[in-house]
């Protein structure tokens, strides 16, 4: 269990989060009993026997940042659960992926961050459409991540459109001319 | 110039308590190093050499006279007394407390500024010329459109972690003055044959380890596209520029590894699907920006003011100073003012809290109260009446920001090199400050006329050593200090980059390696002909055959 934000709020999750090492004989692996969010890889390896799971919501996917979010597209009305892995921080493929997964190929199911998902990053992961944001187990305790919870809104109205507001602020206010 | 209405300055006050936040979790430990580090540098806080440096951006250059007297307060309370002005247009202040920037974060927002996106990996402070509105080769005023790239790149969410940094320039002159070339996008504002504006866009320049030149992607780009368009070249970087190795992240190194062709293609199709999109700028939007940029009213003069031109055969130093630091305007009877700084012994882009002071007062006596950075690391007071420019030179000149210098050898452009940087090979200051001295005859200046030599103390190249006509570089040699030169290299409509002319030099050698490329030049020239144009036309062996034999005679001299 760990402690995720979600749509804004805090939450208790039960999804776990597979990670395989190089050279791991991937249809060998034993599943983790729950839910799970496997990797990419293993996804297109065991995709039959894991589709079913996927559209009963206890299979997810995850995708390292050179992953191409299109080999997905086929599946994203099946599967309730997308994450993108951010290997550090300061690795921002991850909000590219993202916004390609919501604005290019429509996915509307979970979009998670994962990996080394930090606050003062919360802003940019849910402008880029992350709905759900899982820091590492153990990086923030639970007040922490309620305090956490402020990075969300450090911005109220920002310039450019994303995913969360399609429209930049040029279309979505009246901007004054100046006087 | 721009003015922030409740969104704009709503956004800097945000960011403001931001940080605020954010250095009080760092100080109370509740934030690593390592996690602080980026979200410092995205407001400009380096950690340097001796204190923490502080890099404030002025968006393409532009100031008004009451933001220079807040950098003139911030100087003189929370540094010591003075500021650097950076080869991009930015102010540095190299003395403040980590503690103290929220609260110099908060004072800079009351009057419109920030320090947001300075530094770090994402899109930097966009950069333009400095003559823009008033320059007679002006096409298309760049301001109106610096100033969209700036909001549009301000915390963009996709963009905020990028490989590597990532720098726009725009210019709308028939000179380019904004050295767009040698940026990760050039923005070349230009007219279709029916006149309607669009933008030729150049991609993957930089200076740096690897200096390239940028290359066409697009030779016509509709205003209405341009912000989807840097998406699209944005986010193909984004996704595949190089992260392993910081010293092959830049842009330059992906469009180089695919080619611009390929590069282009992958453009093109995250383009056609951005194109049309809620990014598409429009009319109402151009509209609203462009109308803080039209022209001051100005009064009708006549081309030639008399007392003008009687002040100018009266007055020798007056006349010399004009001549180099005035410059021609699009508007009859009114002239631009370089106020340089560049006196010798002072660090090249340095100013005192005095000085800001007192340009901010001229700004705003003679020069409709604004004022620009240029990135030679002058200033310029771009809209001064011919009328007034004797007063404007006695005041300058009183203030040290007279020098009669501006585009001449001792006019030196350098980063803060060892003095300061933390990053850097060597020093920078005291080699420009040595050449300085050694060519502070009025007369010989102005006989050698035009040339830039450009300094800088390592290899991410922020004195510009590539391209100026004398570079200079700071290397490391088993732990001393040592110069690399080139020449031949400049910036503008030819931007071309030096050659090394040979092994490197000790700093004391380097006002006689000038004095022998001088010498070199003098020799060799043509009636008229400036520094690069000689060294164009012979080519640079003469030059590195002189350098070396005087640098042997002297050895033999001192044996
Ligand atoms: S060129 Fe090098 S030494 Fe000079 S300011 Fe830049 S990083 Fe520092």
């Amino acid at each position: 269990m760990s402690d995720i934000i979600k749509h804004g709020t805090l939450h208790t999750d039960d999804w776990t989060v597979v990670r395989v090492v190089e050279g791991e004989d991937l249809a060998a692996l034993e599943l983790p009993a729950g839910r799970v969010i496997v990797p990419l890889a293993l996804w297109l390896a065991r995709r039959d026997s894991l589709l079913a799971g996927a559209e009963a919501g206890v299979v997810g996917v995850w995708l390292a940042g050179t992953e191409d979010p299109a080999t997905l597209a086929g599946d994203l009305l099946r599967l309730q659960l997308i994450a993108v892995d951010f290997p550090k921080f300061a690795d921002g493929r991850g909000y590219s992926i993202a916004t390609l997964l919501r604005a290019r190929f429509g996915y509307a199911g979970e979009l998670r961050a994962i990996g080394d998902v930090l606050r003062d990053q919360f802003f940019f992961y849910t402008r880029c459409g992350f709905d759900s944001l899982q820091p590492k187990e153990g990086k923030y305790s639970r007040a922490q991540l309620e305090a956490a919870l402020a990075s969300l809104k450090d911005f109220s109205e920002p310039y450019q459109g994303a995913v969360d507001r399609a429209e930049p602020l040029f279309r979505r206010q009246t901007r004054k001319e100046a006087a | 110039m721009y003015q922030y209405d409740e969104y704009d300055q709503r956004i800097v006050d945000e960011r403001v308590a931001q940080f605020r936040d954010q250095t009080r979790r760092y100080l109370a430990g509740e934030l690593s190093e390592d996690e602080f580090r980026p979200l410092r540098l995205q407001n400009g806080l380096y950690i340097q050499r001796h204190a923490p440096m502080l890099r404030i951006a002025v968006p393409y250059g532009n100031l008004r006279a009451k933001q220079v007297r807040m950098l003139a307060h911030i100087a003189r309370t929370y540094d010591r007394g003075y500021g650097h002005f950076t080869t991009r247009q930015n102010l540095q202040f190299n003395w403040p407390k980590l503690e103290d920037v929220p609260e110099i974060l908060a004072q800079l927002a009351t009057v419109q500024m920030h320090a947001i996106q300075t530094s770090g990996n994402c899109i930097r402070n966009v950069t333009s010329d400095p003559f823009a509105g008033v320059a007679g080769d002006e096409q298309i005023d760049p301001r109106p459109w610096c100033e969209i790239v700036r909001q549009w790149s301000t915390f963009h969410p996709e963009f905020a972690y990028l490989p590597r940094k990532f720098k726009i320039a725009v210019n709308g002159a028939t000179d380019d003055r904004a050295v767009i070339q040698v940026h990760d996008i050039g923005l070349d504002l230009k007219r279709d044959a029916s006149g309607n504006i669009g933008f030729r866009v150049l991609v993957g320049g930089g200076l740096g380890r690897t200096p390239i030149l940028g290359e066409e992607i697009a030779a016509f780009v509709p205003w209405q596209d341009i912000l989807s368009y840097c998406e699209a070249v944005l986010r193909v970087y984004n996704l595949h520029g190089r992260r392993d190795n910081a010293y092959k992240a830049r842009i330059k190194i992906l469009v180089k590894a695919l080619g611009i062709d390929a590069f282009r293609a992958q453009v093109e199709a995250e383009f056609a699907h951005l194109k049309g999109g809620p990014a598409t700028l429009t009319e109402a939007e151009v509209a609203r920006v462009a109308r803080h940029f039209v022209d001051p009213v100005r009064e009708t003069l006549p081309a030639e003011n008399a007392a003008y031109a009687a002040q100018l055969a009266g007055n020798k130093a007056f006349a010399a100073w004009a001549r180099r630091n005035v410059r021609a305007h699009k508007f009859a009877g009114y002239a631009s003012v370089v106020l340089s700084l560049k006196q010798t012994g002072i660090a090249p882009g340095d100013i005192t809290a005095d000085q800001l002071d007192h340009v901010a007062d001229l700004a705003e006596r003679y020069s409709f109260g604004e004022v620009r950075v240029t990135h030679e690391q002058n200033l310029v007071l771009a809209d001064v009446r011919q009328s007034e420019l004797f007063a404007v030179w006695e005041s300058a000149r009183d203030a040290g920001l007279a020098t009669p210098n501006i585009g001449l050898l001792t006019d030196i452009i350098a980063c803060p090199g060892g003095d300061f940087c933390a990053l850097a090979n060597a020093k920078s200051i005291p080699i420009a400050n040595a050449i300085q001295a050694r060519f502070d005859d009025l007369d010989y200046l102005h006989d050698i006329g035009e040339i830039e030599i450009n300094i800088s103390g390592c290899m991410n190249a922020c004195g510009h050593h590539h391209v100026g006509h004398i570079g200079v570089l700071g290397v490391d040699k088993n732990g001393e200090e040592w110069y690399q030169v080139t020449v031949g290299g400049d910036q503008g409509n030819d931007t071309a980059l030096g050659k090394v002319i040979g092994p490197s030099f000790a700093a004391a050698e380097m006002p006689d390696v000038v004095s022998s490329l001088i010498r070199t030049y003098t020799e060799h020239r043509h009636p008229d002909e400036r520094f690069i144009d000689t060294v164009r036309r012979v080519g640079v062996e003469p030059f590195k055959t002189r350098v070396y034999a005087e640098r042997e005679q002297r050895k033999q001299a001192h044996v």
